[in-house]
């Protein structure tokens, strides 16, 4: 029976080296994050971006060595229900905390699931109230919509583009009501005086008598918390009346470039509030900038941008609270919660970012300029 | 008093365009006894055609303007053969709902075709403005074509419906369809023709419109179409001028509402006139009370 002895010893010292392997690849386990958006269908151009952002991110976490990240990902096609499915597709698979989701509709359905199995998410770009409101581990990176008023009104106050302001805002859009109440109300604070307050409705194509009192009580600045069609109607009304004011807008603005068929002479020196401009001159976001277009071939927007700065905060949050990759998620999300509403502060590429126990993030509002048609960084 | 005309002139201009989409309407109803929901959409698919002949195929804006009302006659031709003409002897509410349905399917379809994303549409019809009061009154040339192309437009259905013969045909399948087609009346081609020339004036109508308010989306029809329909009835549906007047005093009120009273109110204001205008004239400014005889 010699020979059987050594087939056992032969066995026994495999169990052994393999289960040195295991205790060795458990300190050596991954973060997991998942991140799930839209790469496919109408809204891919946000998933993917985020996507993008997202790898690139963990590229240059995983080059530093120390803890790695892997990144799982999942298609949601911009449908709650299959974001739920892709949810629990990346929990399966082992994912501790998520990334996402890309878009606001699924990431309130994905919130509340997750909410409720105590899963930690940072969304990069789902900017609703309801998002957040009522979940103490959802957290944003991106501004809610209504806090871009607040932001719009800081950035015009400390860059004095203009003293004396016009709205004109869309009151059938509960996204531009919400702008419009929190614009006003900081407005209010910074002596900003609002000379022309004038609203329209989905569908109106008519905008001659919002832009002339804008024009006859002597605004400066017209600000447009509403999306780049009507905003496209109003600058050629503007023109029509040889009217030039400052026009600043905010994430409904982004595309009005894009518009076919659009005179973009029209949008010329038009302002836009957004966290992100792929042509500032800063290190970091040039190499953010170099890498994605290695990766893509294109120019990342805002969304790549959002979602390379979630993948950090959940790193550098997880460093800080001492979670590694075989944490459990239900104990990081309350590590993280616990993280995210402390002093947890991260320079990213949209800002210096902070949050509250809201889940809404506090940062620097930017904005960038259109000059000869395209974006640009503004520096004063 | 400057900033009063200025005003007016806007509203005459956004009137002039309820005008010319009410005509359509008015035409339709007058002579079919049917209101045809789908022609704010018939605009629209007027205008992406005479957009894509313009952008795409780079042709003059007065052939593209011609390419639209011809693919337009056509459709107009086919959606009332197919789904019209089959309800003639069906309930009015039956023929009122398949309108609906067609409105849908028409925008549906444009969604598929043209993809949501609005487009701008180009400048075609502009021959500059006139300034008055040193810049503070501009009138464009738009409003002045749009104003031109209704008075014309009015002036010819008018004479085609008294003077020829098959302007009489129409009007007598608009008295009584059974009496007009024992007169010898082919009452289905009458029809057919009464749609086809709706249709046409629906595509110089979308052109009017996206060159006096240039974005052009699957819905760009919906709202207009709703306002003319109102100033339809507001000037007495069925009557030629009327919905010319119709459109025009509509546009103005819009306006003046929104510009002395409230822009939060602009639609509130001309539907509460439209009330008060039916509560006294329940046919409309110019429309004929009917008498149903027994």
């Amino acid at each position: 029976m010699k020979f059987n002895k050594a087939i056992v010893a032969m066995i026994l010292a495999l169990v052994m080296v393999v289960g040195l392997c295991a205790a060795a690849m458990a300190e050596d386990e991954p973060l997991k994050i998942g991140v799930i958006g839209p790469f496919t269908g109408g809204a891919a151009i946000y998933g993917n971006a985020c996507k993008y952002g997202a790898e690139v991110a963990a590229a240059e976490i995983n080059a530093l060595g120390g803890m790695q990240i892997k990144l799982l990902e999942e298609d949601d096609e911009h449908d709650a229900e299959k974001s739920k499915n892709a949810y629990n597709k990346v929990m399966e698979d082992g994912a501790q905390m998520i990334a996402g989701t890309t878009t606001t509709k699924p990431c309130i359905e994905v919130g509340a699931v997750a909410n409720e199995e105590r899963v930690f998410m940072l969304t990069p770009s789902a900017s609703s109230v309801d998002v957040i409101d009522g979940k103490d581990n959802v957290f944003q990176v991106c501004f809610t919509d209504p806090n871009q008023g607040t932001a719009s009104a800081q950035f015009i106050a400390e860059h004095k583009l203009a003293t004396k302001i016009a709205i004109i805002y869309n009151n059938s859009d509960p996204y531009s009501m919400g702008i419009y109440e929190t614009f006003k109300a900081e407005a209010a604070n910074l002596n900003l005086e609002i000379v022309s307050e004038q609203a329209f409705k989905d569908g109106e194509v008519d905008f001659s008598v919002q832009v002339n009192d804008a024009k006859a009580n002597g605004a400066e600045l017209v600000f447009l918390p509403i999306y780049y069609e009507p905003a496209s109607l109003i600058l050629a009304t503007a023109k029509s009346i040889d009217y030039a004011p400052v026009f600043f807008g905010v994430d409904g603005m982004d595309g009005i470039l894009t518009l076919e068929g659009f005179d973009t002479s029209l949008a010329e020196g038009v302002f836009m509030l957004t966290p992100f401009s792929a042509d500032a001159e800063d290190e970091r976001t040039q190499t953010f900038v170099a890498s994605y277009k290695e990766l893509t071939g294109e120019i990342p927007n805002q969304f790549a941008a959002d979602c390379y700065d979630a993948v950090y905060a959940l790193y550098n949050a997880s460093v800080n609270a001492g979670i590694d990759g075989t944490t459990a998620y239900d104990e990081a999300c309350e590590k993280l919660i616990e993280q995210f509403t402390g002093d947890f502060q991260i320079e990213g590429l949209t800002g210096s970012m902070s949050w509250d126990e809201s889940g809404a993030v506090t940062k620097t509002p930017r904005a960038v300029v259109i000059e000869n048609g395209a974006y640009v960084g503004f520096n004063d | 008093m400057v900033s009063f005309l200025r005003f007016l002139i806007n509203g005459i201009s956004l009137g002039s365009v309820y005008a010319i989409i009410a005509l359509g309407y008015t035409m339709v109803y007058g002579i079919a006894k049917m209101l045809n929901f789908a022609h704010g959409d018939v605009i629209m698919v007027g205008a992406y055609i005479a957009f894509c002949a313009i952008s795409y195929l780079a042709l003059p804006p007065l052939v593209a303007i011609l390419c639209a009302m011809a693919v337009c006659t056509v459709l107009g031709i086919i959606i009332e053969g197919l789904a019209y003409r089959p309800l003639r002897q069906a309930s009015k509410l039956a023929v009122l709902i398949t309108a609906i349905g067609v409105s849908y399917l028409l925008q549906n379809s444009a969604l598929l075709i043209w993809s949501p994303n609005p487009k701008v549409f180009p400048t075609v019809l502009d021959f500059g403005s006139i300034r008055l009061f040193g810049g503070d009154l501009v009138i464009t040339s738009q409003a002045i074509i749009t104003i031109v192309a209704n008075i014309i437009i009015m002036l010819g259905l008018t004479a085609f419906t008294g003077k020829t013969k098959m302007g009489k045909a129409m009007r007598a399948v608009s008295e009584d369809k059974g009496a007009a087609e024992l007169m010898g009346i082919n009452v289905n081609r009458t029809i057919s023709v009464t749609f086809a020339i709706g249709s046409a004036l629906a595509a110089i109508a979308g052109v009017l419109l996206c060159s006096a308010y240039p974005t052009l989306q699957p819905t760009t029809g919906s709202m207009p179409g709703i306002k003319a329909f109102t100033a339809a009835v507001f000037g007495g549906i069925g009557s030629i001028p009327g919905a010319m007047i119709g459109g025009l005093l509509l546009g103005i009120i819009e306006i003046l509402g929104k510009a002395y009273i409230s822009t939060e109110l602009g639609d509130a204001i001309v539907f509460a006139v439209l009330i008060v205008v039916l509560l006294f004239k329940p046919a409309g400014l110019l429309g004929k009370p009917m008498r149903e005889k027994v």
